[in-house]
């Protein structure tokens, strides 16, 4: 790792030691929370290179991915400008891929559809885990699983309910996307509520209070709950910065840190 | 005062009461229900296993985390495992609530869940069932402590999971089911209440003879948007927390006590408010210019000032200057009563005739009218 740690991976506690530096994040959840005007995803692809980064010491680990928004090329196209190839990935198997563009729930439950969909992220995760493998389980997003679900908000959170089953049992990580401002604020027991009591990391990409500006994308806001488990405590912490997106890569810093 | 809760849920019910029972309410601002369960949890515990309490045993209804962690939890406060089996049972509705893992496992679509069965765990695969979930909640209990008098106490973790899968009536009626069993000594549950509508929060108030909430210490829900400085406040609301806590008494008087809690090393501590108060209400303020709090010369100061009519109740004269000159006032030492009477041939007089008798005093007819301006 010869490039210097930027303030997400400092934020996300992804930056202290070398090696087992994903240790920390078994067995958590990771909330992206997006809008309109900021565009969450570029969060998530950051994610998807510090997690299946070769040059990660701790190489062994693999992601699993599911897409409901977009197809695997928009992925490879924008991951190979960061530097890393997802085909190749993919066929290392570094990366599994499910394609849920086309997910249909059938209207007399979530048998066919969303139950069979765990069952695939289950099982890969059998595969995975019995070599010893880190596994990191990423939606991208939660608001088209819901859609997929004919708008069961509460089939998501059946679903999210058997995904958090892995992080306790196999270990996993999972990130999830979700795109706040579909909801109304004023309705009670909505999804990201719901996500965000489940979540142990949330990541929320907003616009900036004072307007829009020309080299300034928007906030992030990174609150990292501190949970205490066998693995020992995390100290909880909550970081504020401005990012700017770039072609290929993102630039992060402190408010008026940038002339 | 969480000690005061977990010493009433030890004492359990009399005879022919309900059981004692105990909402603990939390909400995303301040998370840290979870952690104040297991507090309790494991402060029942240590007094179940170590025979101190009215039940004899206890039953977790484990939604949201899994048995493993219990476990864990036992352990690392020092609770003697190796005895669980006499007076503990978890019936795990978390690795499997719906079902969905057995239906996949019959197709052969995974292979089997490396669900911990063990002497306490128990399984449950349909939720939704509160029915069955009440009968297997008494069959574990009584599994535990026998038929008879003996009694167990039961705890939810958590009630905002079970209303994901039934309605709040059929909660409520398992509640109110497990209050009214001669055997349970003692009932509490987690709660996330801005998941739910007012409705809904204020039956499980209804239902409970405790409520326990826990708040931020820095209520500004929009803190994020301003800006950085308000942070660390915010920060400060992931280690720190207030603890509100209500109890009501048979009578229906309630008493209603507040505590500070901050989380250390993966352990709660509970302080008492006022211990703190200066301290948090200094830290919260922002930093102004002026001063908001007194020091100790200027609040002693302030004490010594005698207020107009103060003195009327510690049997002096009275002394308030009515704008005249008084000529009493060189010899003042004279005594009160001749000081009245020579008052009393001065005093003033104001001698009112009414214009005319046609007119009422206060009508509402403009008295400048007649003038000619």
């Amino acid at each position: 790792m010869d490039r210097p740690a930027s303030l997400l991976d400092e934020a996300l506690s992804l930056d202290d030691g070398d090696s087992n530096n994903l240790r920390p994040w078994r067995g958590r959840v990771v909330l992206v929370e997006d809008c309109v005007e900021t565009n969450g995803a570029f969060v998530l692809h950051h994610l998807i290179k510090r997690f299946i980064s070769p040059n990660l010491s701790s190489s062994d680990s693999v992601v699993i991915f599911v897409a409901f928004a977009q197809p695997f090329s928009h992925y490879d196209r924008i991951l190979r400008k960061m530097g890393c190839n997802l085909a190749v990935q993919r066929e290392n198997k570094r990366l599994i891929f499910f394609d849920m563009l086309m997910l249909e729930c059938p209207d007399d439950g979530v048998e066919g559809g969303i139950i069979a969909l765990y069952g695939n992220i289950q099982k890969a995760v059998e595969v995975v885990s019995s070599l010893n493998k880190n596994v990191t389980i990423m939606i991208d997003d939660i608001s088209l699983l819901e859609v997929a679900a004919n708008g069961s908000t509460k089939d998501v959170l059946d679903f999210m309910h058997y995904c958090h089953t892995l992080t306790t049992q196999f270990g996993c990580t999972i990130i999830t996307v979700i795109h706040e401002d579909i909801y109304s604020s004023g309705d009670q027991f909505t999804l990201p509520l719901q996500m965000e009591h489940l979540a142990d990391i949330k990541i929320k990409a907003e616009p900036l209070v004072t307007g829009l500006a020309a080299d300034v994308h928007g906030q992030l806001t990174v609150l990292n709950k501190g949970r205490s488990d066998g693995l020992g405590r995390w100290k909880s912490k909550i970081r504020n910065f401005h990012y700017r997106v770039k072609e290929n890569s993102v630039d992060y810093f402190y408010p008026g840190g940038r002339s | 005062m969480a000690d005061a809760i977990c010493r009433v849920l030890r004492d359990g019910a009399l005879e022919g009461e309900h059981a004692t029972s105990l909402t603990i309410n939390d909400s995303v601002d301040s998370p840290f229900g979870p952690i104040v369960f297991d507090y309790i949890f494991t402060q029942l515990s240590s007094f179940i296993s170590s025979g101190k309490s009215q039940s004899r045993g206890i039953v977790l209804v484990a939604f949201s985390r899994s048995p493993s962690f219990t476990v864990e939890l036992l352990k690392s406060r020092g609770i003697d495992i190796a005895t669980t089996h006499e007076w503990l049972r978890i019936l795990d509705c978390y690795t499997d609530p719906l079902g969905w893992k057995e239906r996949l496992k019959e197709r052969g679509a995974i292979k089997t869940p490396s669900t911990e069965a063990s002497l306490i765990v128990n399984l449950c695969k349909d939720v939704r069932n509160l029915d069955g979930l009440f009968s297997l909640i008494i069959a574990l209990g009584k599994g535990l402590v026998g038929e008879g008098k003996s009694r167990f106490s039961v705890a939810i973790d958590s009630v905002s999971e079970m209303l994901r899968h039934t309605s709040l009536s059929s909660v409520a009626s398992l509640l109110s089911n497990a209050r009214s069993h001669a055997q349970i000594s003692s009932v509490f549950w987690l709660h996330h209440f801005d998941l739910h509508d007012m409705k809904t929060n204020a039956a499980f108030e209804y239902m409970s003879s405790m409520v326990a909430n826990v708040k931020p210490l820095a209520t500004a829900t929009n803190v994020l948007r301003e800006n950085s400085e308000n942070l660390s406040l915010l920060e400060q609301n992931y280690k720190r927390g207030q603890f509100h806590a209500s109890l009501k008494r048979r009578n229906g008087r309630v008493r209603i006590m507040c505590e500070e809690f901050s989380i250390g090393q993966s352990l709660v501590k509970f302080t008492s408010m006022s211990a703190r108060k200066n301290e948090t209400a200094q830290s919260l303020v922002p930093k102004v210019q002026f001063n908001l709090q007194l020091s100790d010369k200027e609040r002693s100061d302030r004490a010594k000032v005698v207020l107009p009519f103060e003195h009327q109740e510690t049997e002096k004269s009275v002394q308030i200057y009515d704008g005249r000159k008084s000529e009493t006032e060189g010899k003042y030492d004279s005594s009160t009563e001749k000081l009245q009477k020579q008052e009393d041939s001065r005093r003033g007089e104001i001698i009112y005739f009414r214009d005319s008798d046609d007119e009422m005093p206060d009508s509402d007819e403009d008295p400048d009218d007649d003038l000619d301006i």
